[in-house]
Parts: C-alpha cells; structure tokens; sequence
C-alpha cells in the first residue's frame, strides 16, 4: 500500500465518520464543525486527484465562506440544544431505513458497472492548475461565467429583501 | 485507487445527507445536509474528469479532457453559494416570525 492509498483510506473514512456526526449530532454549532471536517477532507481528495484548484476553491468558499455563514446564523438565532425539535423515534428510524436502502440500492446497481477496476493512477495533466481552468473558463465558457455575476447579484438583493424587517 | 471506490465513496456521502435530510427536523441541519449531498456529486464529478484526463494524457501530454467537469464543479461552486445566502435568508426570516427553525411548523404555509 503506497502513501496514495493510505491517504485515501484515511481521507475515505475521515469524510464518512465526519458526515454520521454531522447528521447525528444534537448541538447545531457541533454540526457545522463536523461538516467543516468532511470539506476538508473532500479537498484532500480533490488534491489526490490532481485538482488543486479546486481544492483550494473548495477549502475557501465552502470551508471558510459558507460555514462561517452558517455559524452566524445559529449565533444570530440563539437556539438551546436540550429545545432542538427532534422527530419522533419512529420518525427517525424511517429516514435512516430509507437513506440506508437508496445507498443499498444504488451500491447494487453499481457493483458490476463496466467501470469497475479502472484506475485513476497514471500520467497527471495540468487540467487541474489555475493557469489552465481559467483559460477554458474565459474563453469557452465566458458566457455562462458572467450570467453568474448576474446571478450573484440578484442573490444579494434577494438575500436582503427577504431578511428586512418589515 | 479504482474508479469505484470514489462511486462508493460519493454514494456513501450522498446518502448520508438523504438521511440527514429525512431524519432530523431542523431546518439549518437539513439545509447543511443539502450541501453535503452537492459536495458528494462534486467529489464525483471530479473523480470521472481524472479518470478521463488519465486516459486521455496518456496518448497526449497537453490534453485538456476532462477540464469540463472541473468547470461544471466550479459553477455548481457557485450557484451553491448563491442558494446558501438565499435559503440562510429564508430560514432567518422564519425564525423571526415562528422563533423556531423547526420545519414541521412550516405546515402553517398550506393556510
């Protein structure tokens, strides 16, 4: 087992342990920490994968802009942990029994895909770098990436619509 | 590492949040399990672009397939934060009103 895979096994299961705590958590604040660990570990696999730019992307936007957003928001609004509203057992149990057959589900129809066994080691590219994204980004795909400022903008002004006092 | 074992590793996250989303009545602990199901296809997303990079590098040095999946992660990037501040937007704007983030009071939109 070289240190790729080694890396990978502890990535694998740091992101999965991480997002059980996530979901199971009963604190709100012990939430978005836990989901803070599964983005950083899914910014590992993204490195793994040669995909530093958006590793770094992902740690910045996702890590740091909105999950400090979220911790914000849960300060903001106060809530005690013994009053957060829960299901009823029977409730609970019903969403874990369906999460759990959607993953059996889809494990067994993908167990025996034509993709099985084909690696993702080999000679690495340079799809991955900055200099390369955001040549495609900006040329190719200038378009859609300006709607997106568009779609940035009425974001905010519908972010503050909403949230003022009336 | 084999392709699938960054399926099974996605399907696992994914499901994951399907869980989250079913299980818990919180509404910020539904909306971060959102996100984890978007990350999960994300990580995907990128596992198929380097598998099809490998592939494709091999034969030229200076190929760029593959660098579409990496754009379509970095838009979905992008329309997530957007989501994120509207939906914080809506959650704070209900805890306002029904000072609780508990989405089954969010029956009362029906009347």
């Amino acid at each position: 087992m070289n240190t790729s895979q080694m890396l990978f096994w502890f990535l694998t299961a740091l992101s999965i342990l991480s997002a059980l705590m996530m979901v199971t958590s009963r604190n709100p604040v012990h939430s978005v920490l836990w989901l803070i660990l599964v983005f950083f570990s899914i910014s590992g696999h993204y490195i793994l994968m040669n995909a530093q730019f958006l590793a770094v992307v992902n740690m910045i936007v996702y890590a740091g802009a909105i999950m400090v957003l979220f911790l914000f928001v849960i300060m903001l609004m106060n809530t005690k942990a013994d009053a957060e509203p829960r299901h009823a057992n029977r409730m609970r149990l019903a969403g874990t029994l369906a999460g759990g057959s959607l993953l059996l589900v889809l494990v067994a129809a993908l167990r025996e895909t034509e993709l099985r066994g084909i690696s993702l080691e080999g000679p690495e590219g340079d799809i991955g770098l900055v200099a390369r994204l955001g040549s495609i980004l900006f040329t190719e795909y200038v378009v859609p990436f300006e709607l997106s400022s568009v779609l940035f903008l009425s974001a905010m002004v519908g972010a503050v619509i909403i949230g003022r006092k009336n | 590492m084999p392709i699938n074992h960054y399926l099974f590793l996605s399907l696992a996250l994914f499901s994951i949040g399907v869980a989250g989303v079913l299980a818990r009545r919180n509404a910020l602990i539904v909306f971060m399990c959102i996100e984890l199901m978007l990350n999960a296809v994300n990580l995907l997303l990128v596992a198929f672009s380097r598998m099809h990079n490998a592939a494709a590098v091999a034969l030229d040095p200076a190929s760029t397939v593959g660098a579409e999946a990496q754009i379509l992660v970095f838009f979905i990037m992008v329309v997530a934060a957007a989501e994120v501040t509207v939906g914080l937007a809506i959650i704070v704007m209900m805890y306002r009103n029904i000072h609780s983030v508990d989405i089954n009071f969010l029956n009362r939109l029906k009347h």
